[in-house]
């Protein structure tokens, strides 16, 4: 009941609501998106009870949508997050949140000897492990873990 | 293989290495040929490497094409802040082809997307070296008149040597049985066993080179690196023992070829030179070879 409340009192006329995000990667999932400079209305939490994941985290963000390539960024960071879309008020869609093969403009490469944090280059990934998100590297092929992602 | 840039030696499939390696062999039976008179060949190093240098351009003039370029980045506009894209995208203006030696790992990669003429990877920091690796294969397979079903020794340092990496790589693709000697610091990585093991292939690890020397077809030495020793004492303890001297190789099979990536420190006594096992100076010139192959082959004149 508290989080129906809670939910009620910040609901959106238009914008996108992110939910069930790890609780540990709401400001991850912020910044991916570019959340911290946005001019838009934006209402987050964390830590919050949840009784699936234990604690999440919720991001709504006021008159904005995400294409599918940045909702698939999330899913590399917060994989149980959920996304819906919501026009006056009423939820129009869901976007499931897929991790993809590849990615690029994410992360930066780990191996400080690369090209890409040298040089003016887009960082391209290749997704080579799913579960426990492993991204190889398009120039220098070296591995980049989730516990190095260095957000650009 | 017209157009095509040789970034990573897995750009091109076995078939079209073998077919490398071939044309390498008729190079060498007849270097002196006029046919890249018409072409322009760029060659951009951006940190010095001598030895691979003069080799792509002997190959070069050979088959008389023109030579431009740089042999460090401090005597060119590199030096003065210029992108690598800038570089690229001039002097693709001026040249066919371009050959880069560059000390940043895939920076080949993104030349070549960058670029309207062809690449040839001469090396992008610790990353990649495809023309050693075969020029290499090319020194197997004349000394050995096969690739197929070899016992191969790789001795030294195998944890920080590309060279070592991208060889044992290709070498899976030939049914390859493998012997590692090296210190256990200096072990060969595991992602390169792992591969070896993917392919259903064998090796053998040894920290002595005294006992694999009568099984192996090929004894391929390599530099160890005072630097790469987390203890002095230890590398104090250890060098001797990864020294190839000439009796040692009393045990070697007739067919047996020691090969060295050059150039060397102390690794293998000069007496060995020799002897008729000695292959690395040989090996150094098959460089030639293999790079006319190439070079012939991007700018499509074969
Ligand atoms: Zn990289």
């Amino acid at each position: 009941m508290e989080e129906r409340k809670e939910l009620k009192v910040t609901a959106i006329k238009n914008g996108t609501v992110i939910d069930h995000i790890p609780a540990q990667s709401v400001f991850q999932v912020i910044h991916m998106l570019g959340l911290n400079e946005c001019e838009n209305q934006i209402l987050f939490g964390t830590n919050l009870e949840s009784k699936k994941y234990g604690k999440k985290g919720l991001i709504k963000v006021n008159n904005r949508y995400f294409d599918h390539d940045t909702v698939n960024k999330i899913a590399l960071v917060a994989p149980t997050a959920t996304l819906i879309e919501i026009k006056n008020y009423k939820v129009i869609g869901k976007k499931n949140i897929v991790i993809p093969d590849h990615v690029s403009k994410f992360v930066k490469c780990v191996n400080p000897n690369c090209i890409t944090n040298h040089e003016d280059v887009i960082t391209k990934f290749k997704v080579i492990d799913k579960k426990d998100v492993k991204l190889q590297c398009r120039y220098c092929e070296k591995t980049t873990a989730k516990d190095n992602f260095t957000f650009i | 293989m017209k157009n095509r840039s040789l970034v990573s030696i897995s750009d091109y499939t076995i078939d079209e290495q073998l077919k490398i390696l071939k044309l390498a062999a008729e190079f060498e039976k007849n270097p002196r040929q006029k046919i890249l008179e018409k072409y322009v060949v760029a060659s951009l190093f951006f940190e010095p490497s001598t030895r691979t240098r003069l080799s792509f351009e002997s190959a070069a003039s050979q088959l008389s094409a023109k030579i431009i370029g740089f042999s460090e980045a401090g005597s060119s506009s590199v030096s003065k802040g210029e992108t690598l894209k800038d570089t690229i995208l001039t002097v693709s203006n001026y040249s066919d082809i371009i050959v880069m030696r560059h000390p940043r790992e895939g920076s080949a990669k993104y030349a070549d997307e960058v670029a309207p003429v062809p690449i040839i990877n001469a090396g992008d920091g610790a990353h990649q070296h495809p023309t050693q690796t075969l020029l290499d294969m090319y020194s197997i397979m004349k000394t050995q008149g096969r690739l197929d079903n070899l016992n191969i020794t790789f001795v030294g340092d195998l944890k920080y040597g590309r060279t070592v990496h991208s060889l044992v790589m290709a070498l899976c693709q030939f049914n390859t049985t493998f012997h590692l000697v090296s210190p256990t610091e200096l072990k060969l990585p595991s992602y390169v066993k792992q591969h070896i093991k993917d392919k259903n292939l064998t090796y053998h690890q040894y920290t002595e080179m005294n006992e694999v020397i009568p099984l192996v077809d090929i004894l391929y030495m390599t530099r160890i690196q005072k630097e790469r020793f987390s203890d002095p004492i230890e590398y104090e303890r250890v060098k001797d023992a990864y020294i190839l001297r000439l009796p040692m190789l009393e045990s070697a099979k007739e067919n047996m070829k020691v090969l060295h990536p050059l150039p060397r420190v102390n690794e293998i006594d000069e007496d060995v030179d020799s002897s008729p096992q000695a292959y690395y100076f040989q090996q150094a010139r098959n460089g030639v070879y293999v790079r006319m192959a190439l070079l012939a082959s991007i700018l499509g004149v074969v």
